[in-house]
């Protein structure tokens, strides 16, 4: 098999901050063939940006970065000025989350493109411009000629979006990082501009990137799925892989915390009790223990960090009890509502039957509401 | 736009209209008799009764003080600003003697306000926390808190007294009185060693404006830097001076070009301190020493004119402002 277009191995990034070193990212690894669609889900905080800026060298000097970004046999994070020029954009391009911010106010969409174009290639003004306007009909953007010479403040947020991912795919780039780029906008064109991206990702054979706290949107649209919790990779793989067959609890909350659609009707949303650590003091063992319905004292929950571990074939996940929850359906979303709460309940029960793990992570809620 | 132009300058003929009705009033109040004051020399000797009288009668003096002010009033929508009471100069006279002094010396503090603070708010923000941010930041403390008369006097009896008694270099010594008297071209370039006059005053002028501007430079760009369109000006694939010049530095100047526009309109009327320390024949100096004097129409006609200018100069800034930030619509407000 070739090998994969981008391949991260081991990113691990701390930032220098007045208040300790923040552990932003701690270890993650993940691949994207060219033409895939990967998704990287996790709640805010997780360290999704920061992986995704790390890639690009994005991040602020207060960031110190090691692993490896392989990227057409170089280390990205090694690459030089003229060369990680040549990728971003050219070969790597980004959105962002809030379109109306990450476009510059003060210059017309149109130049913005236009801008793009020229810094990678000897291209005319007017090549660009007509470029430019070419991109923006690609992307649904109704009078394209007129648009071009228009301000953002001109367009609603889903016109500004489609027109970052004019400018995203105007260089032709192997791959788009997109990062979280339907969470600033009205949920009802969400659908639309995630579907358009993926859309002319397919088309174009561009690889993605797809950040998202949200893991429903990435049900039909990516390959594969790459789960983030605290800095931490906690589970990998195939989509069907990490939806039917989830190997972490803490993907397993994200599941039950979604809207049900398919069965169910009216079951109540279970969001995950708690709030996602602060990463100047990540809690140590497994990150997700304060909040892990099923965390243990004895099985190492809170001392020892779980290792990755595959669980089928191109499915990785880290959780001490892994194994033994998949063997016992505990992590499957698709049973009765019911059913999850009351093996969540059992289990609970069991731990504090134990005396080993009082007052263990179910505080806070956890599925118990 | 045109609404908004027209506007504005309708506004302005009102709050120049106020403010010589408001001169108007103040005068009248303090009272005294300024036929009484010419006809004395300006105090020096008892004024003779019948030269009182027949100044009054010229002047309009003797009319009843709403009838003056309809006078006065009616005669400046024509263009007639009166004359000085105390020198007879026609007050049109006395501004064109003393604007472009005031003009040249307001335009070189920009000048200098413009390429010292913006330059050295840049160099701070672009190595913040480096020697060069730390030496820029206490030497505009020490600049804007330092009293301009001080600063004048300290400056003036260094290189045009001290400079001078003890030798230094030609170029080391400079006049401390005026302008000069050489040619302007463009009425705003020295010729000649005119420059080495201008420099000065124009530096103890701008002095304060300068430390501002150049904090405010430095927040500015500090904000910018922090911007998402600065990421994604990094993220395209453009050069980090690219990336300075397009979208850090076009975005953080903009609060900073109007304010150099507010400076300039307010330095053309207000420099009465730089004036006094240079002994400059400016607009400022001539309004205090006019109203010691009650002297109604020098005063009147002047201050209006400085309001003209700041009128004009702020008009002129929301404009650019306007081209400047798309985001501005005019008329909006
Ligand atoms: N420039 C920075 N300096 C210090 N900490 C940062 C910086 N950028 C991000 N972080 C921290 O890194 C962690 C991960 O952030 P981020 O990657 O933005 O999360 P996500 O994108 O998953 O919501 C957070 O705890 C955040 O506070
Ligand atoms: S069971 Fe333990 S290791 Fe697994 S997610 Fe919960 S706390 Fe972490
Ligand atoms: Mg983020």
């Amino acid at each position: 098999m070739a090998r994969p277009l981008l391949e991260v191995s081991d990113l691990n990034v701390e930032f220098r901050t007045d208040d300790g070193p923040v552990q932003a990212v701690r270890g993650v690894d993940f691949s994207v063939d060219a033409g895939q669609v990967l998704a990287i889900v996790g709640e805010s905080g997780s360290g999704k940006s920061v992986t995704a800026m790390s890639i690009l060298q994005l991040l602020p000097p207060s960031a110190s970065i090691s692993g490896e970004v392989m990227w057409k046999g170089e280390n990205l994070l090694e690459v030089k000025e003229p060369r990680i020029r040549e990728v971003r954009g050219g070969e790597i391009s980004m959105i962002f989350q809030d379109p109306l911010t990450a476009l510059n106010p003060v210059y017309k969409v149109g130049d913005q493109i236009v801008e793009m174009i020229q810094a990678h290639g000897r291209v005319s003004r007017r090549d660009a411009r007509d470029r430019a306007i070419e991109m923006l009909d690609l992307v649904g953007i109704p009078q394209p000629a007129k648009r071009v010479d228009q301000y953002t403040h001109e367009f609603s947020g889903g016109m500004r979006q489609r027109a970052m991912i004019a400018m995203a795919l105007s260089c032709d780039p192997q791959l788009i990082i997109a990062d979280e780029p339907t969470t600033a906008l009205d949920v009802t064109v969400q659908a639309q501009v995630l579907e358009l991206l993926t859309d002319l990702a397919d088309r174009l054979d561009t690889a993605v990137v797809l950040i998202t706290h949200d893991l429903g949107v990435v049900a039909g649209m990516a390959d594969r799925v790459t789960v983030m919790y605290a800095g931490r990779m906690v589970e990998a793989g195939s989509t069907d892989d990490v939806f039917d067959g989830t190997g972490h609890p803490y993907t397993h909350g994200l599941l039950m915390s979604l809207p049900r659609l398919d069965s169910d009707v009216g079951a109540p949303l279970m969001p995950i009790g708690g709030q996602p650590p602060s990463m100047l003091s990540p809690p140590p063992g497994c990150s997700f223990h304060p909040r892990c319905p099923f965390a243990r004292e004895d099985l190492g929950c809170m001392t020892e960090v779980p290792a990755t571990l595959e669980r089928s074939p191109g499915h990785v996940s880290a959780c001490h009890r892994a194994d033994e929850l998949m063997a016992d359906g505990a992590l499957d979303h698709r049973r009765l509502v019911g059913a999850g709460r009351q093996a969540a309940d059992t289990d609970t029960v069991s731990v504090t039957d134990d005396g080993s793990a009082p007052g263990t992570g179910t505080e806070g809620g956890g599925l118990e509401r | 736009m045109g609404t908004f132009v027209l506007r504005r300058l309708f506004q302005l003929v009102i709050v120049l209209w106020g403010g010589a009705t408001i001169l108007f009033i103040l005068f009248y109040m303090v009272g005294g008799n300024p036929a009484e004051r010419m006809a004395s020399g300006g105090g020096e000797r008892n004024p003779n009764p019948q030269v009182v009288r027949n100044l009054e009668v010229r002047y309009g003096l003797d009319k009843p003080k709403p009838q003056q002010y309809v006078a006065h009033m009616s005669r400046i929508a024509r263009g007639d600003f009166g004359e000085s009471f105390r020198t007879r100069e026609p007050v049109v006279d006395i501004a064109k003697r003393r604007a472009p002094t005031s003009f040249r010396l307001a335009f070189w503090a920009v000048i200098i306000e413009g390429t010292m603070g913006i330059g050295s708010g840049m160099l701070s923000a672009r190595r913040r926390n480096s020697l060069a941010d730390v030496v820029t930041t206490i030497a505009a403390v020490v600049a804007s808190a330092i009293p301009v008369f001080v600063l004048g006097f300290m400056i003036k009896q260094l290189t045009g007294v001290y400079a001078y008694q003890n030798d230094w270099p030609a170029w080391a010594r400079f006049p401390t009185i005026g302008l000069g008297d050489n040619d302007w071209i463009f009425w705003v370039i020295p010729t000649g060693n005119t420059w080495k006059y201008v420099v000065q005053p124009a530096f103890v002028l701008a002095a304060v404006s300068t430390a501002i501007l150049a904090r405010i430079t430095r927040t500015s760009m500090l904000e910018t830097m922090r911007m998402d369109h600065v990421r994604t000006a990094r993220a395209k694939g453009l050069s980090e001076k690219q990336v300075t010049r397009k979208h850090v530095l076009r975005n953080a100047l903009i609060p900073v070009v109007t304010i150099l526009g507010i400076d300039f309109g307010t330095m053309v009327g207000a420099a009465i301190l730089t004036e006094t320390v240079f002994n400059i024949q400016g607009l400022g100096s001539q309004i205090v020493a006019s109203a010691k004097d009650l002297d109604m129409p020098v005063v009147i006609g002047l201050t209006m004119l400085v309001t003209l200018v700041y009128g004009t100069m702020s008009l002129l800034v929301d404009l650019s402002y306007a081209y400047l930030n798309p985001r501005v619509r005019l008329g909006d407000d």
